[in-house]
């Protein structure tokens, strides 16, 4: 009998190399906030960030934060580890966000069986902190 | 202005398929051209142009190891045009640039090729080293913090709309795989994909990737090179094969982004192709779709119009509409699902071989003038109208 190997430690989440323009998605945790680039001008939502609203070009654009809170868009089981040590199945959601038309997030549900998951379903942010990034996962709220 | 030139596919060629090859990138891609040019009876001195999708990628050899500079030394090729470029709507819009080229007078016999050896790289690290990054950016910095690293995850979620909102089910699915495997075992150069018949029961208790797909819902990585070659109209008597004209090309894009569209760009790019052309859906006799992951062609039924949107997993139901001897064959050399990830490329050289009666055992019934070969998913479409006309 060979002997048994170790299972490999969960891998750690791919990071984004922070810059000025994707910073405050990605840290915005920190202060419990998901923060989406805001036009001051035209009051449009640009999603992923960009230096220019991409609605109205205005540079006058910031980091405002929403709700927190959205809607399941669409999902999908995952049942494949892309990684050595990823634990499956897990769900991989797009979640529309309230307060911001337009703006989808690809994210994790978690907290939730992944047979409890489903379209439609109100979900609520909640931030996991690796080596100073903030991930926005979801869970599924009540009601 | 002068008049525009119409360009034709005057040759296709393939190298050996494989999964691990030993042969070289440079090697496969010699098979591939040298079979093209015999087709099409053209020598190197009579190429002007070269064009890849997307070029050598140092960082990434195993994806795309040969760029145009070595085809141009390699062959003594004296270019006026040449082009590797990954920025553009997927990879056949590769061959609408040369095709464009040859439109305005800037070549008149273009050598385009596709190499990929993603199977090989991956067998031999030392010698293709992996892409490693400390970070992830561009567009995957919005998926792969998620585990959403392979697109086979991002489509899936497009997939499983349409399963909510239209009612597809797993056993309509199926049908682009068993479909792809059918047609992939009557394929010669799909021996190394394609080994055995699929049954519905084996799909439907494979092993699930991501929801919907499974196993047979996706592509595999392959070492390959696949080349047509395209013409000038006012040079086709320096050719000997079947001319077939690039009636149209099209590749639209609304948003470059993976999550943030409604629908993937084959459906901008669909009406895009039909507003240049006097064809129409009910005049083409194959179509050859990207099947990277099994759910592409659904779509690409929709977007071109051969259904209604929301309609294609019924259209493909039970399989004979799109079975080799159906109303509308579809991917007849097995696509990528049966005959591997040629990336793009391969559809336009089936659609080709259909259309001037080489295809061999696979050859479709009557006499098929116009096809239509896609490629790409997600924010990248493209899409080519071929008729022998």
């Amino acid at each position: 009998m060979s002997e048994t190997k170790a299972a490999p430690p969960p891998p750690k989440r791919p990071r984004p190399r922070l810059d000025a323009i994707n910073r405050p998605f990605w840290t915005g945790g920190s202060e419990g906030k998901l923060h989406i680039t805001h036009c001051n001008d035209c009051g449009e939502w640009t999603h992923p960030p960009r230096e220019f609203c991409r609605h109205c070009q205005s540079e006058n654009v910031g980091p405002e934060a929403v709700a927190g809170t959205g809607v399941i868009d669409t999902l999908t089981v995952n049942h494949q580890a892309w990684m050595p040590g990823l634990e499956v199945p897990f769900v991989i959601a797009r979640v529309r966000l309230d307060g911001a038309p337009g703006v989808v997030l690809t994210t994790n549900i978690v907290g939730s069986p992944v047979d409890a998951v489903d379209f439609e379903d109100r979900v609520r942010v909640t931030f996991e902190e690796q080596d100073g990034i903030w991930f926005p996962l979801f869970e599924k709220v009540e009601g | 202005m002068t008049k525009l030139i119409e360009a034709y596919v005057t040759g296709v060629g393939q190298s050996e398929v494989g999964v691990r090859l030993t042969r070289s990138p440079m090697g496969l891609t010699m098979d591939a051209i040298r079979q093209a040019m015999d087709n099409a009876g053209l020598t190197f001195d009579q190429i002007d142009g070269v064009a890849t999708y997307p070029g050598r990628i140092s960082t990434f050899l195993g994806f795309s190891p040969i760029g145009t500079d070595e085809v141009i030394e390699t062959c003594g090729i004296k270019a006026r045009w040449h082009m590797g470029a990954g920025e553009i709507p997927a990879q056949l819009s590769a061959i609408a640039e040369a095709a464009n080229a040859i439109k305005t007078g800037q070549a008149r016999h273009i050598i385009c090729f596709r190499t990929v050896y993603e199977a090989a790289a991956m067998s031999r690290p030392e010698e293709f080293p992996p892409l490693r990054r400390e970070f992830v950016d561009g567009g995957s910095q919005w998926t792969a913090p998620f585990f959403a690293i392979s697109a086979a995850c991002w489509v899936a979620q497009y997939a499983n709309r349409h399963m909510k909102r239209y009612g597809m089910t797993r056993e309509q699915l199926a049908q682009v795989a068993l479909n792809a495997n059918r047609s992939g075992l009557a394929n010669p150069n799909a021996r190394a994909i394609s080994k055995k018949p699929l049954t519905l029961d084996e799909y439907m208790e494979a092993r699930l990737i991501t929801t919907p797909f499974c196993l047979y819902d996706c592509d595999r990585f392959t070492d390959c090179s696949t080349v047509i070659i395209l013409s000038a109209g006012d040079a086709l008597d320096e050719v000997r094969s079947t001319p077939v004209r690039i009636a149209a090309t099209a590749g639209a894009v609304e948003r470059y982004s993976w999550d943030q569209p409604e629908w993937m760009a084959n459906y901008a790019t669909g009406p895009d192709l039909w507003a240049k052309t006097d064809y129409r859906p009910k005049d083409v006799d194959t179509v050859q779709f990207y099947d990277g992951f099994a759910f592409f062609p659904i779509t690409w039924l929709e977007a071109l119009g051969f259904c209604e949107v929301g309609e294609g997993h019924r259209f493909i139901e039970g399989g004979t509409r799109i079975a080799r001897d159906g109303e509308l064959p579809l991917n007849t050399g097995g696509g990528q699902i049966g005959a591997g990830r040629l990336h793009g490329f391969g559809f336009a050289y089936e659609a080709v071989l259909q259309l001037t009666k080489q295809a061999g055992e696979r050859q479709i019934p009557g006499d098929p003038k116009v096809a239509v070969a896609t490629s790409g998913g997600g924010p990248m479409a493209a899409a080519l109208l071929l008729a022998r006309d």
